[in-house]
């Protein structure tokens, strides 16, 4: 059901919000001990909202947008009073005392929160699978991956167990497993929405965006999460436009740029491709006008990520040191000793391998070599993007070199796992808008996502596109028979 | 950019406060070793006057009033510490003998 076929229902009466909670909970219950998507449900809360919007209905008081829309937040994004792990064991029992602004502007929109979700340790990973909670499933396969790192808010919106969900994308951790699960991802330009209560990994790349079923959704919920915070200073002071305004409007003369660097690599399924060319026939025949492009630096994108992001979270990770919050280890020989074996218990592999590429490449003697050489780097792939801007609105890329793999494929060999993020890292190395939406299914019928990148602030455009395509194509109708999707 | 050994890695540990046992040492040297040699690729692009990014999407500086605003979540924030004693976070000790 869709948010705007939903607010119908409520406002008519036909349904109440306690119904639909109680719908959710009970199918939660039912479908999530096979997938995994939620680390906690929020029952009673959730319940005590939905009465509240239910009364206020009947005493003719306005219901604001989100009025009852049952939402699964990721568990890296603070939650006043309800516990957010970030799928670590380092804090496994944290409480935080203070609301995200993101979830605070969804619950002041009237949103209900029902739980919150899994996701790869710190958001550290493509696949949910380094959650110390244990991975979460695909629910098209269940023998696979739902991607990550917002693997469980994924899951969790493809298989019906919320309206809407809310991740993070760092390097792909919307888009990826937006792709892997056949729903709608999007990352927003950076800035464009409040980091404030997003528990940071890569500050200068971290973002809080939308998973929903279909294109008209994620514009409304980046409508309530957009706009400026005093408590973000990097959250951009620019007003914020009617993101369905144009939704409606033909795409006829639209530019959109076919990357030559990415569908000539080699990574990339024959499937995939073949189903992202399909796609873009089908915006050529809306009207689109469809050009070749040139990012020389866009396959560099990789190892500039993984100079540049393991960096800013091994400072950002300092912060876990046993003494103001989270876990400590039991240790009275020193405090260095304590911090170091607190550290050494509660992270994972994944995180501590990141710390020590980040600390390694930030110390003495290395900084120039690798993290000044990776912004650098940085600078010309933006620089890249910034010419083919020039020549058209948006770019169309696979969101995903290959559909959802096999849990434990990637095990031992992290960077085979970390090269799954070629298409969608370039985005938040240059700060753009992208949003990953159903385009096909494979021989297996898993499915197949596109990529839509945007210009800066331009997220009204990239939704209209993504809209117009949506409608045309109709992917989700043309669903293979016999998938295990419990809909 | 140099070849990586477990004294590096080792090294590298002790300043990120990890305290790792030695078979992990070994297995983050090879994957490190396999990860910053893929990242050496960025030795070949040419970045002769390149000015390094520091934000993804420019911002100018951000003021705001210089208020003195309560903080009503004090007791919580100290409340959250693993070992608390009163007002402070107690903590093993600090220097050696």
């Amino acid at each position: 059901m869709a948010i705007a076929e939903w607010r119908q229902k409520l406002q008519s009466g036909e349904v109440s919000s306690l119904e639909l909670v109680n719908d959710q909970l009970k199918r939660i219950k039912l479908v999530d001990k096979s997938l995994h998507a939620y680390l906690q449900l929020e029952e009673d809360n959730a319940r005590s909202v939905a009465k509240k919007i239910d009364e206020a209905r009947s005493s003719g008081i306005d219901l604001p947008p989100l009025a009852g829309v049952p939402f699964a937040i990721k568990d890296n994004l603070c939650t006043k009073g309800v516990r957010t792990t970030c799928s670590s064991k380092m804090l496994e029992n944290f409480i935080p005392p203070y609301e995200s602004t993101v979830t605070k502007r969804l619950w002041n929109s009237g949103a209900v929160l029902i739980g919150k979700t899994n996701l790869d340790e710190f958001a550290m990973g493509s696949s949910t699978e380094t959650s110390a909670f244990g991975a979460t499933s695909n629910p098209w396969d269940l023998s696979r991956v739902p991607g990550g790192s917002s693997g469980g808010s994924a899951a969790a919106v493809a298989s019906g167990l919320c309206m809407a969900a809310l991740g993070s994308d760092t390097g792909g951790s919307i888009r990826q497993p937006a792709s892997f699960c056949g729903v709608v991802g999007l990352k927003p330009t950076y800035g464009r929405v409040s980091r404030w209560g997003l528990v940071a990994f890569a500050s200068s790349l971290d973002q809080v965006g939308p998973f929903t079923t279909n294109v008209r959704d994620a514009a409304e919920v980046l409508q309530v999460i957009s706009g400026p915070d005093p408590l973000d200073s990097t959250c951009l002071d620019e007003p914020v436009p009617n993101f369905s305004e144009f939704l409606n409007d033909s795409i006829k003369g639209i530019r959109i740029g076919l990357i030559k660097e990415c569908f000539n690599q080699e990574g990339i399924s024959t499937e995939v491709k073949d189903s992202v060319l399909k796609a873009a026939n089908q915006f050529k025949s809306l009207g689109a006008e469809l050009v070749d492009v040139s990012c020389p630096r866009f396959n560099d994108g990789i190892a500039t990520y993984y100079v540049i992001a393991p960096s800013e979270a091994s400072a950002n990770l300092a912060r876990y040191d046993g003494v103001k919050y989270g876990f400590r280890a039991e240790d009275d020989e020193s405090l260095t000793q304590m911090t170091s074996l607190t550290r050494a218990n509660a992270f994972g592999s994944e995180v501590q391998r990141r710390i020590l590429i980040g600390t390694y490449a930030l110390s003495a003697g290395y900084f120039d070599a690798y993290y000044k050489k990776a912004q650098q780097v940085r600078t010309l792939i933006s620089q890249d993007f910034l010419k083919c801007f020039k020549k058209v609105d948006l770019l169309l890329t696979p969101t995903s070199p290959t559909t959802a793999f096999k849990a434990g494929s990637h095990d031992n060999d992290p960077l085979s796992m970390y090269l799954s993020d070629l298409l969608t890292i370039p985005a938040n190395l240059a700060g753009l808008p992208a949003i990953s939406l159903p385009c096909g299914f494979d021989n297996l019928g898993l499915p197949i996502g596109l990529q839509l990148i945007g210009n800066v602030l331009g997220e009204q455009r990239l939704l209209q596109a993504a809209y117009q395509y949506e409608q045309a194509a109709n992917v989700m109708k043309n669903c293979p028979e016999g998938n295990s999707i419990p809909r | 950019m140099t070849k990586i050994n477990s004294e590096d890695v080792r090294k590298v540990a002790k300043l990120a406060r990890l305290d790792l046992p030695e078979d992990l040492i070994e297995t983050y040297t090879i994957q490190l070793e396999e990860i910053l040699g893929y990242v050496a690729q960025l030795e070949k692009v040419d970045t002769t006057n390149v000015e390094p990014t520091t934000r993804a999407v420019e911002v100018t500086n951000v003021l705001r009033e210089d208020v003195v605003k309560f903080t009503e979540v004090r007791e919580e924030l100290i409340d959250l510490a693993p070992n608390r004693e009163g007002d402070f976070f107690r903590v093993p000790k600090i220097l050696s003998e």
